[in-house]
């Protein structure tokens, strides 16, 4: 029961692990990226694209689908949707200097519709009764089990039964950690979301990492889209069943203060607090959907107590939300 | 020494961007308009392409989606779409006290909500015991405290501790969207509708249901002008928001401001919530806003602080909604379509500003090159 | 001697919208000297010094470094060409070690902290700094930040220099430490420049000097055969002798009495310790004192903007000769208890006015407020705004243009004159030249003069030390947030005042070692 909530905690908790730790890189480098919702979205649909054109090449016949391709189809289209629409948001704002929760509220629409208009359309023709449309094949290669998991007990279930998306979230969240506190790279990232003119006059070129953050950061959130449909959903795509997930991740990012590791931490407290209501005996439904506030409730809390202490360490980057012009005067 | 592979890299680059200060406002329109002509072609031309319509076919959806039959003498289209701009309109309006204060107020969607809610309890609960004047005066009432104390909570705590009033506000419209959920289950029996409720609706004028909605919205657009324009409280809030610091140094209390304008902020929201309870859909569900809140920073963004321009940005934005739904719907492609192309247009829009704040300047040694 | 050049510019002109921030500029500078800029605020020194160390491009013009043309379009340019800048706004992150202030940005070789924390201990001991790598830069003091910022160009192998005005914050023996260090690296072989406007520190520390004049070159000449008017007469143009009228104080009385004053920043740091004084009615108080010892703490104590952790403020008030305290009291609590105070600050755009804000607007900032109506009224402003654009020449297209757009001096002038307009008994100005030409810093000195004749407690904080002991009757001098003495303005010297500026720093600093 325990080892179950648990389970399902991480597999709720892991689209937040992505989608905050992509908005961490990004902020990082001074942008607040407010699109990572329609990002999100935007990967997940984009993967469902792709499993959906290589399982009709297959003729939906799933001894005839490559275990390699069907994952690193879909796999690819998240990322390379995610990141056009981190591109967008970078020229909006880099290269225009437009306003940063304007364009990112923009882009969430616009991601958002996109998922919505290529959902819908391939539920049309699909001719599907259900409102949805299923990739169930590609899910299998998705939440593949590591072949010993079973015999291993708890431990297997707790450690081992996961899908390589859950995996894949806790490296990246594990490497982007180590980059940015024990790289040039890193510490080079860093210095323009804190002072971009002092990374300037570093010699740091800041339009470059603000570019590659929000990219990497906007690929990187995008994956959790995917794992969300393909792990979680097990390939059952269907309009708006993301929910809120996007701005979850984006206030995991306060409650991490920044840390990836933290983040780690974070999502799977808050899959935890979103299961809550499953595991808690004797809830009527309706009193289970006040439960569903708790994440919510959670999160302003935190806001609350990061916002009284100020320790310095636990800011924001100095410069979050604010473009750069070299020639301001 | 230097190092010459370094050198060799370095060119003269063929222009580079300064910031401008003395765009004239005609110029600054003209930029504006010509973006919208420019992403209206591009719609259009999006659209015939997936339609497989003529641009001009196209087009011709989209009125006709708007505004109906209206050279007939057919108004009820029309009475439709003054209704949808006076929703996000009213939401716009809501919202620009606040961004004028620069404070993020994400939470138009929540404060309508508990707006709504506030409303359809007092349909549902007092509807049959009160006369009807006095149950509209309480409707309105309750729908105005119950948005302002949504939009005062994040407003105290900002004005105290400095929180992150983005973030606030956007996890508060999911706890109003969870209490309307709550409500909806107990009211609606077991069931996600609440069926509609016969007290407590504004009154029809002539034919049209939504008359009230769209009076009520222009008065509004006319006093948040004269407010923001004329009061001294909104002389206090562009004073806050352009820079605390001078705020306080001319003896303006900023945590008082702050709160005072998210109550009136939250309060609008809570009217237009009792607007789509009361006077457009006698019920409530959790997609009563569906999710114009967040089009209303954009729309709030794009009318500059100036309502009058809101207005028209608003009309601009619903016409796409309607009309390229409306295209969408008679190609067979979904709806959805519609969400993309207020996204691009919007972003277009958004991107536009940077040639009205900024100028190319082009090397001045051009002609030499040209020899 | 062979002299080799560095670093030559030709015909530079920059443009920043329609200002000419410079014009035509010729300079050279050599290696294994100390070459001076020197020119008044707003003469473009730093503008010029910005487009060889990549921050702005120039729009004319062309650099030559080691006599081979040379483009830089971006700071890491500069670098590669072995040029570092000491920027007067440290470029520093805050939360950042100083080990990791100085190897940001640099690409070769392996990141690895330890190794660089070596060399850096290497270097610092090579030209003698004195410096702990480990320390947070917000932690620092500002003669610590600027040791980092020196030793950031000294990693990467920089060996031309430019220092943008260095000694604005430091105290005299923090200067001379620094002259030391900078004489040792010319000693090394390498160009310093450094940009200035003291001419003691010019004749003290330089080879040669070059003096800018409004964004224009006027000349070099070696500092061994020039003289402090000649250098003068470059800077300005005409030879002019500071010569600011200053009348005796008529009908002085106690208008401001401070006692005990204690303020405690956020982190917990006293910045002002302990301090009192009078303003009197009809004279001129100036107060003097290094850069950041407490001065904007004290004017903003007084004008109701800072908690204070002990003392009074004392005001006489002389319609009523009621004696009030107002201590603890809000701006607006003060002014409607009808003490009539008025106060410009150091931050002009930032606090005084709102910078996107036209001028009528601004004049509303002080008056909107009055009056029982919910409406705001634009006439009185209005009014005030063209008598203030035309009573001060104040160079703008109209009374609806936004503040920001003016220039320096004409923002200052709109401030000034709103606060004057408030016709207050106290007025308190911060650093109320800084930044502006010549006319209009003299217009600014008789507006002072004619509020000291009408009877008005002027209080002025001020930096450039002849200014203050020609224009003040009395000047209190402040030392890291303590009174250090009062000086009569007519009997005093520049090297008094200097004496006691520094006397409680090294108090300070002993106590604390």
């Amino acid at each position: 029961m325990i080892i179950q909530f648990i389970c399902r905690a991480i597999l709720l908790g892991v689209p937040l692990l992505y989608g905050s730790t992509g908005e961490i890189v990004t902020e990082k480098s001074g942008h607040l990226n407010l699109g990572i919702p329609g990002i999100m979205y935007t990967g997940a649909i984009s993967g469902v694209v792709g499993s959906f054109i290589y399982e009709n090449a297959c003729g939906n016949d799933l001894s005839r689908m490559n275990p390699l391709l069907a994952v690193l189809i879909p796999l690819l289209c998240a990322i390379a949707g995610a990141t056009l629409m981190g591109l967008i948001y970078s020229f909006l704002t880099v290269t225009l200097h437009a306003n940063q929760n304007v364009t990112g509220l923009a882009l969430t629409t616009l991601g958002i519709g996109l998922g919505n208009f290529l959902g819908a359309s391939l539920i049309n023709i699909t001719k599907s009764e259900l409102p949805s449309i299923a990739l169930t094949k590609t899910s299998s290669f998705f939440s593949a089990k590591l072949p010993f998991a079973d015999n291993l007990g708890w431990f297997g279930e707790l450690f081992l039964s996961h899908d390589f998306l859950t995996y894949l979230a806790i490296i990246i969240a594990l490497v982007v950690s180590f980059v940015l506190n024990r790289t040039r790279v890193g510490l080079n990232l860093r210095s323009v979301g804190e002072n971009p003119a002092t990374a300037d006059a570093a010699g740091i070129n800041v339009i470059k990492y603000r570019y590659l953050a929000t990219c990497i950061g906007s690929a990187i959130a995008g994956l959790g889209g995917l794992q969300y449909v393909m792990a979680y959903a097990t390939g059952v795509w269907s309009n708006n069943a993301f929910g809120d997930r996007g701005w979850m991740a984006i206030a995991l990012v306060i409650f991490a203060l920044w840390k990836p590791s933290m983040a780690i931490v974070g999502s799977f407290l808050f899959g935890a607090l979103c299961n809550a209501n499953n595991y808690i005996q004797g809830l009527g439904t309706e009193t289970q959907e006040l439960f569903k506030m708790l994440p919510y409730v959670v999160t302003i809390v935190v806001l609350i107590i990061t916002s009284m202490r100020k320790k310095r360490e636990h800011q924001p980057p100095a410069n979050l939300g604010l473009n750069y012009f070299r020639e301001e005067r | 020494m230097v190092n010459k592979k370094a050198i060799k890299k370095h060119r003269e680059p063929p222009f580079h961007v300064v910031k401008r200060d003395d765009m004239p406002w005609w110029g600054a329109w003209g930029i504006r308009v010509a973006t919208i002509i420019a992403a209206f072609l591009l719609v259009g031309l999006l659209s015939m392409a997936l339609s497989g319509r003529s641009l001009f076919e196209t087009y011709g959806i989209m009125f006709s989606g708007v505004f109906g039959r209206i050279f007939e003498g057919r108004t009820m289209m029309l009475w439709k779409y003054l209704q949808e701009i006076a929703i996000l309109l009213a939401l716009a309006l809501a919202l620009t006290p606040a961004f004028k204060m620069k404070f993020w107020n994400c939470g138009a969607e929540g404060q309508a909500l508990m707006g709504g809610l506030a409303s359809i309890i007092c349909m549902i609960e007092l509807g049959p015991k009160l006369p009807y004047p006095v149950l509209i005066i309480v409707i309105a009432v309750t729908s105005i405290v119950a948005g302002a104390i949504w939009g005062v909570i994040p407003a105290i705590f900002k004005a105290v501790f400095n929180t992150n009033e983005t973030l606030f506000t956007l996890m508060m419209n999911y706890i109003a969207t969870q209490i309307i959920a709550y409500y909806v289950y107990i009211k609606g029996g077991g069931s996600n509708v609440i069926n509609p409720v016969e007290y407590g609706n504004f009154p029809a004028v002539g034919s049209n249901d939504y008359f009230v909605n769209i009076i009520l919205v222009a008065v509004i657009t006319i006093v948040m002008f004269v407010y923001l324009k004329y009061s001294k409280q909104g002389y206090e809030i562009s004073v806050v928001g352009e820079s605390q610091n001078t705020a306080r140094y001319i003896g303006i209390n900023v945590k008082k401001v702050i709160v005072r304008t998210m109550v009136i902020s939250g309060a609008l929201c809570g009217v237009t919530g009792m607007l789509l309870v009361a006077g457009k859909d006698h019920s409530i569900n959790v997609n009563s806003v569906g999710g114009q809140g967040f089009t209303a920073i954009l729309m709030s963004w794009l009318g500059q602080f100036n309502p009058f321009i809101m207005a028209v940005m608003t009309a601009l934005v619903v016409f796409l909604r309607i009309g390229v739904a409306k295209v969408a719907d008679t190609a067979l492609l979904n709806s959805s379509f519609s969400e993309i192309m207020v996204g691009v247009v919007i972003l277009m829009l958004v991107g536009c500003e940077f040639f009205i704040n900024y100028s190319f300047k082009f090397k001045h040694n051009k002609k030499e090159a040209k020899v | 001697m062979d002299r080799q050049p560095a670093i030559e510019l030709k015909n530079i002109t920059k443009r920043f919208g329609k200002v000419v921030a410079n014009k035509d500029v010729n300079l050279t500078a050599y290696r294994g000297e100390i070459l001076s800029i020197l020119g008044e605020n707003g003469s473009g020194k730093t503008t010029l010094m910005n487009m060889i160390s990549g921050i702005y491009f120039p729009d004319e013009g062309q650099i030559f470094i080691d006599e081979k043309e040379a483009v830089i379009t971006s700071p890491k340019d500069a670098f590669s060409y072995k040029i570092g800048m000491i920027h007067q706004h440290f470029k520093l992150v805050d939360v950042f070690s100083a080990t990791e202030n100085i190897v940001l940005g640099l690409e070769d070789g392996k990141y690895n902290l330890k190794t660089s924390t070596e060399e850096i201990k290497k270097i610092s001991a090579q030209y003698g700094f004195d410096l702990d790598v480990d320390k947070k830069i917000y932690t620092m003091s500002v003669s610590e930040k600027q040791t980092v910022e020196i030793i950031k160009v000294l990693y990467r192998g920089a060996d031309i220099l430019i220092l943008d005005e260095p000694t604005a914050v430091l105290t005299p023996q923090e200067t001379e430490k620094l002259f030391n260090i900078l004489r040792r690296m010319r000693d090394d072989g390498k160009c310093i420049i450094i940009i200035t406007h003291k001419l003691h520190e010019v004749l003290s520390l330089s080879d040669r000097v070059s003096v800018l004049r409004k964004g224009e070159y006027v000349g070099t000449v070696n500092t061994a055969e020039t003289t402090e008017s000649e250098l003068t007469e470059m800077m300005v143009g005409k030879k002019i002798e500071l010569n600011i009228e200053r009348d005796e104080p008529k009908n002085t009385e106690d208008r401001l009495v401070v006692n005990g004053l204690t303020c405690v920043d956020r982190m917990g740091a006293t910045v002002l310790d302990d301090v009192s004084f009078t303003a009197k009615s009809g004279e001129i108080l100036g107060i003097a004192g290094i850069a950041g010892s407490g001065q904007r703490e004290l004017l903003e104590s007084i004008a109701g903007l800072q908690h204070l952790a002990k003392g009074e403020i004392l005001y006489l008030n002389p319609k009523t000769n009621a004696i009030e305290n107002l201590r603890d009291k809000t701006p607006m609590q003060i002014r409607n208890m009808g003490v009539r105070l008025s106060f410009v600050p150091e931050d002009r755009l930032g606090m005084g006015l709102v910078g996107n804000m036209d001028i009528v607007d601004n004049m509303m900032l002080r008056s909107y407020s009055k009056g029982h109506s919910v409406f705001l009224k634009r006439k009185k402003p209005k009014d005030l705004a063209m008598r203030i654009i035309r009573d001060l020449e104040v160079v703008t297209p109209s009374a609806s243009t936004p503040v920001r757009r003016l220039s320096g001096g004409n923002v200052q002038k709109v401030l000034v004159g709103r606060e004057i307009a408030a016709s207050p008994t106290v007025l308190m100005v911060a650093y109320p030249v800084r930044g502006l030409d010549i006319n209009s810093s003299y217009m600014i000195y008789n507006l002072l003069n004619e509020q000291k004749a009408k009877g008005v407690a002027v209080i002025f904080v001020g930096e450039d030390l002849d200014v203050l002991v020609e224009l003040c009757d009395r000047i209190m001098v402040i030392g890291s947030g303590r009174i250090t003495g009062v000086v009569d303005g007519r009997t005093t010297t520049k090297e008094e005042i200097g004496l006691l500026m520094t006397k409680s720093k090294q108090e300070g600093e002993n106590a604390n070692g």
